[in-house]
């Protein structure tokens, strides 16, 4: 079906194994933003756990930086095709934030600093698979990607992985975010390509 | 447009190469028909396929150059990235009559529609301008009235993409002010001295905030976060900008 491309080679390396499928190899670190980069000092930072109508938790980025923290590596992979390999961050895992919420529903609105939105089902970010990350590559995470403190959600592409992240709304349903409300695939499995809403 | 997505499939299309020139050294421009192309907004852009003989596939997304038109055909410009797989091909390789998979168009956010009738100021750095030109396209194709101003930073006077066009839609004297910035080298006589854009020029060849215009930047990362840094620091309210970036962040290592 597809079309040869008469004269095209391509460049392979032995990562390309390790890739969804559509996706490069970059060591850079691109970024997509909609916008402006908010600028939040840490000292007004705050990260709230709702359930749409009544706040759950709340951490102010001190009692935030209390909590224990991981060191993660993993892979990324962002929409736009890009796929970065073997990334490190640290961060305090959703199983800690989450830990003494018991709740029946069964997914979450991620909410950031300049209105970006995020859904993902709750199932997505517990069990050692989601991270609030304030450091990437041992330094504080830059405004530009996310800082002080953003959402990690490797196993999912990239957008998933809400920069100044302010906090989650727990929902009954499922719920589509701002990417996901423009056209973007409501859950975003990299491995699926899951890139647009009608794939 | 929340909620009322016009779900056309995205779906690979066969695009034929119908025409071909160079903006720049670096940089060239492929006009292609594509088959059953749904038609696009100005500011989406496309995905763009090649296949070698062995079944390997290489995928980059390009912004659509052209206006909206209803004839199948669309241009991207593409610029060549030294250590590119698609670029060199696209921008070296390719020859009229060739055949290239296509899928979109894409992106409902980073789009100027005709109905929108505010002020426009568009920002460009580098090869940034090409979804821009899609939108001043898109307004002059139409006849639409809303003022723009285009910003657009180069490197030097050689790396100007459209440049007759944008001379031409901006003699008009129907309110599409451009005006450029040079980064390294200026045309001789230029009564600004190269170097990045910054508060004085955005003060004097923007619109005013009070006016609420709508802003669009595009242009490498760095580029980007300056540019939004110096229109928010000029009173433009950050929900009226939007953006798109590409490539690294300048200063990582």
């Amino acid at each position: 079906m597809a079309i040869i491309s008469r004269g095209f080679a391509g460049r392979r390396s032995g990562a390309d194994a390790k890739l969804p499928p559509g996706q490069y190899l970059t060591t850079d670190f691109p970024v997509l933003s909609a916008g402006p980069t908010p600028r939040i000092s840490p000292d007004r930072w705050e990260f709230t756990i709702d359930d749409g109508s009544k706040v759950l938790k709340r951490w102010d980025w001190k009692s935030f930086r209390e909590l224990p923290t991981e060191n993660i590596t993993v892979d990324i992979h962002c929409v736009t095709r890009w796929s970065k390999l073997g990334t490190s961050w640290e961060g305090v895992s959703l199983d800690v934030l989450l830990a003494n919420i018991s709740t029946d529903l069964s997914h979450a609105m991620f909410r950031s600093y300049g209105d970006y939105t995020t859904n993902l089902p709750l199932k997505d970010v517990m069990n050692k698979q989601a991270w609030i990350a304030f450091k990437f590559d041992g330094a504080d995470l830059e405004p530009e990607h996310g800082g002080p403190a953003r959402l990690l959600v490797p196993h999912l592409y990239f957008w998933k992985s809400a920069k100044w992240l302010k906090g989650m709304t727990l929902m009954p349903h499922d719920k589509p975010g701002f990417w996901e409300n423009l056209g973007y695939h409501i859950y975003g499995d990299p491995w699926k390509e899951q890139r647009y809403s009608n794939e | 447009m929340e909620g009322t997505a016009v779900l056309e499939r995205v779906i690979w299309r066969t695009a034929t190469v119908v025409g071909l020139h160079d903006e720049t050294p670096t940089a060239r421009t492929l006009a292609l028909a594509v088959r059953d192309w749904p038609g696009h907004v100005a500011g989406q852009h496309v995905d763009v396929r090649l296949t070698a003989a062995d079944g390997y596939s290489a995928v980059r997304s390009y912004s659509i150059a052209s206006a909206p038109s209803s004839d199948g055909r669309i241009e991207l410009t593409v610029e060549r990235l030294p250590n590119g797989e698609v670029s060199p091909y696209l921008t070296r390789q390719v020859v009229v009559g060739d055949e290239l998979e296509v899928r979109g168009p894409i992106g409902r956010w980073f789009v100027w529609r005709p109905e929108q009738q505010t002020p426009i100021q568009l920002v460009a750095g580098g090869s940034g301008i090409v979804p821009l030109m899609a939108m001043l396209r898109s307004r002059n194709s139409i006849d639409s009235t809303a003022p723009f101003r285009l910003l657009y930073s180069v490197r030097e006077p050689g790396a100007i993409f459209y440049r007759d066009e944008l001379r031409a839609l901006s003699s008009r004297g129907d309110s599409v002010v451009v005006t450029y910035a040079y980064t390294r080298v200026t045309p001789k006589d230029w009564p600004r001295p190269a170097g990045r854009i910054d508060a004085e020029l955005i003060a004097s060849q923007t619109w005013l905030s009070n006016l609420r215009p709508n802003s669009y930047v595009c242009g490498p990362t760095s580029f980007v976060e300056h540019a939004t840094e110096l229109l928010i620091a000029a009173g433009y309210d950050r929900e009226t900008i939007r953006t798109e970036r590409f490539g690294a962040t300048g200063d990582r290592k």
